[in-house]
């Protein structure tokens, strides 16, 4: 049975309303707690100024091709990652589908567990009125706050305090999500991302007025000319770009199957991206001006602070630093506020790529789509990430997810796209025929050779290293249920989603515009 | 603020923000290509009404 199309399935398929809200909705997508917590430290470790140029080259070498990619996959094809492979596959639709679902069984796996660290933001954001962590951040995340066990093993011991938010959080994003593209999606994304961008933009000024900010700054900026000649600075910027942009499993391709078939795609696509970048750019100014200002305090230089990235800047260093600054309580709301905004966007659309597959596939409505998704990922959610371990699971869970099924991901669709099936050429018909910012055939050499070239050797990389290192000394059988586990665990759920029978009969889709040796085949 | 430093953030602000401004500036002055291909009619039933103006 193939894929179905939208007029086999009775109703029109959902649309974004329009072009500001389709741009406003993939920012907010994009922009996510990597742009605030990762980019920096990441920055800073690579060359500090001197990171700008293998920053550029990934963004324009490989991530907004990716980008580009996706959107050409969703727009030219009308669906969901699956619906969308499944269509690009031609007569070997039934694998590609299942890569489809693989990028379902990711999105599907890290809603599990960013919705809980949108839990801790959203508590934070509440700590932040009186300063609760006192003069012990780290004691009170670890100890007071997520009670985590002091033996990295699963655990079955629900902690109230990370539950409650937790609930609040699924609560939210599935009434959002019943509502509808329009209606739900892309209405709260035009109300947040203008708030988001005046909160954080608020926190970044306050920072720049910090005692010692200008040394932080300088210690950002100061290039490390040097670092150039690393290959992992390079590779470090590739993972960067690639990680933050939220693309290559399932987002993109979905989003771009919500426009118009008359929709421009690269320029907006372009506008994206750079958004984006310019939200880390922000953040970068704004977490070294606050640095700075902690190192200052302590009177030590910025190159001796410790956790300068992910969690344990937001939940450990920054706390601390508010505690020692005027008003810290303000700033502190409006910090974690802006991580719980910019996190709770990114998690609507990593949900709706799950939703929209099985709407899809089981002929659901969009209503009954998210309340099915919703409440299965929100009980996996309780179960494995409110409890003593869910610390310890997340972490590996995100790694082994990331840095293996994201860039597998990617590496296997752009040589599927461009080599195997050979259609990287409609695709780029297709997005010039459409789109006001017309692509040349370098695009198709950098999704063809570059993309899997770097993300190949980053995945080869990052297999070997886990394999033989394993990760933050956790043990392995914990590293063999979360980390490898899950990576299986997405395997599975792809096989078993692929061979379902689709649940409403539907012809092969006719791509618009039609692409001239399809034509010419035809003819024939 | 070093001058290297002051350098390097007024680099970086003009390739990526500056960026920003003037990729939104071309998408301001050309929404859409001037012609599209005949065809590509999105299906807008009545009774399943789509919003279709911009936001």
């Amino acid at each position: 049975m193939s894929a179905p199309n939208e007029e086999s399935t009775g109703a029109p398929r959902e649309q974004f309303s329009g072009q500001t809200g389709f741009i406003l909705s993939a920012i907010g997508s994009a922009v996510g707690l990597g742009n605030i917590w990762r980019f920096p430290g990441v920055a800073y470790e690579n060359g500090g100024g001197a990171f700008l140029i293998p920053y550029l080259v990934a963004l324009v070498t490989a991530g907004i091709p990716i980008l580009f990619l996706d959107y050409a996959i969703g727009h030219r094809f009308r669906g969901s990652a699956p619906t969308a492979l499944r269509r690009l596959g031609g007569r070997w639709g039934r694998w590609t589908e299942s890569l489809g679902w693989f990028q379902v069984s990711i999105s599907f796996v890290i809603a599990l567990y960013y919705t809980a660290i949108i839990g801790w933001a959203l508590s934070y954001f509440v700590f932040s009125f009186d300063l609760r962590w006192g003069d012990d951040p780290a004691g009170f995340l670890l100890s007071d706050y997520l009670e985590a066990s002091n033996e990295v093993a699963l655990t079955s011991d629900i902690v109230a305090s990370v539950a409650v938010p937790l609930a609040l959080v699924w609560i939210a994003a599935i009434v959002v999500l019943t509502l509808g593209v329009s209606r739900g999606l892309e209405r709260v994304n035009i109300i947040v991302m203008p708030l988001l961008a005046v909160t954080f933009g608020a926190v970044v000024v306050r920072a720049l007025f910090l005692d010692g900010a200008a040394e932080g700054l300088n210690a950002f900026f100061t290039p490390d000319w040097g670092a150039l000649s690393d290959p992992n600075v390079w590779i470090a910027a590739y993972g960067q770009i690639f990680f933050s942009l939220s693309i290559a499993f399932g987002i993109m391709i979905t989003y771009a199957s919500y426009r118009r078939r008359r929709s421009n795609l690269t320029g907006p696509g372009l506008v994206v991206a750079l958004a984006n970048s310019s939200f880390e750019l922000l953040a970068g100014v704004g977490v070294f001006a606050t640095l700075g200002f902690f190192a200052f305090q302590q009177r030590i230089p910025v190159a001796e602070l410790e956790t300068i990235s992910g969690i344990g800047l937001s939940f450990i260093t920054f706390p601390a630093i508010l505690s020692q600054m005027p008003g810290g309580a303000a700033v502190g709301a409006l910090f974690f506020g802006t991580l719980t905004l910019a996190g709770f966007t990114s998690l609507l659309s990593i949900l709706q790529v799950t939703s929209a597959a099985v709407q899809e596939k089981f002929g659901l409505t969009p209503r009954s789509g998210a309340m099915a998704i919703g409440t299965v990922s929100a009980l996996l959610s309780f179960a494995l990430f409110s409890t003593t371990s869910g610390l310890y699971a997340l972490d590996t869970a995100d790694h082994w997810t990331n840095n293996i099924g994201v860039v597998a991901s990617a590496v296997v669709m752009s040589v599927l796209t461009v080599w195997v099936l050979r259609r990287g050429p409609e695709l780029l018909h297709h997005l010039n025929a459409v789109s006001t910012v017309k692509l040349g055939r370098v695009w198709l050499a950098l999704v063809g050779v570059v993309v899997p070239a770097v993300l190949g050797y980053m995945l080869v990389r990052g297999i070997v290293t886990v394999a033989t290192e394993g990760y933050e000394g956790y043990p392995t059988g914990f590293l063999l249920v979360m980390g490898w586990g899950t990576l299986i665990a997405m395997g599975v759920i792809a096989a078993v989603a692929t061979a379902l029978p689709w649940r409403r009969n539907g012809h092969d889709v006719q791509p618009w515009p039609p692409y001239p040796t399809v034509a010419a085949t035809e003819e024939n | 603020m070093t001058a290297t430093a002051i350098t390097l953030f007024v680099v970086s602000a003009l390739l990526v923000w500056g960026g920003l401004i003037v990729a939104t500036i071309h998408l301001i002055r050309h929404p859409e290509v001037a012609a599209y291909p005949s065809g590509g009619e999105d299906d807008d039933r009545p009774e399943h009404a789509v919003i279709v103006h911009d936001t």
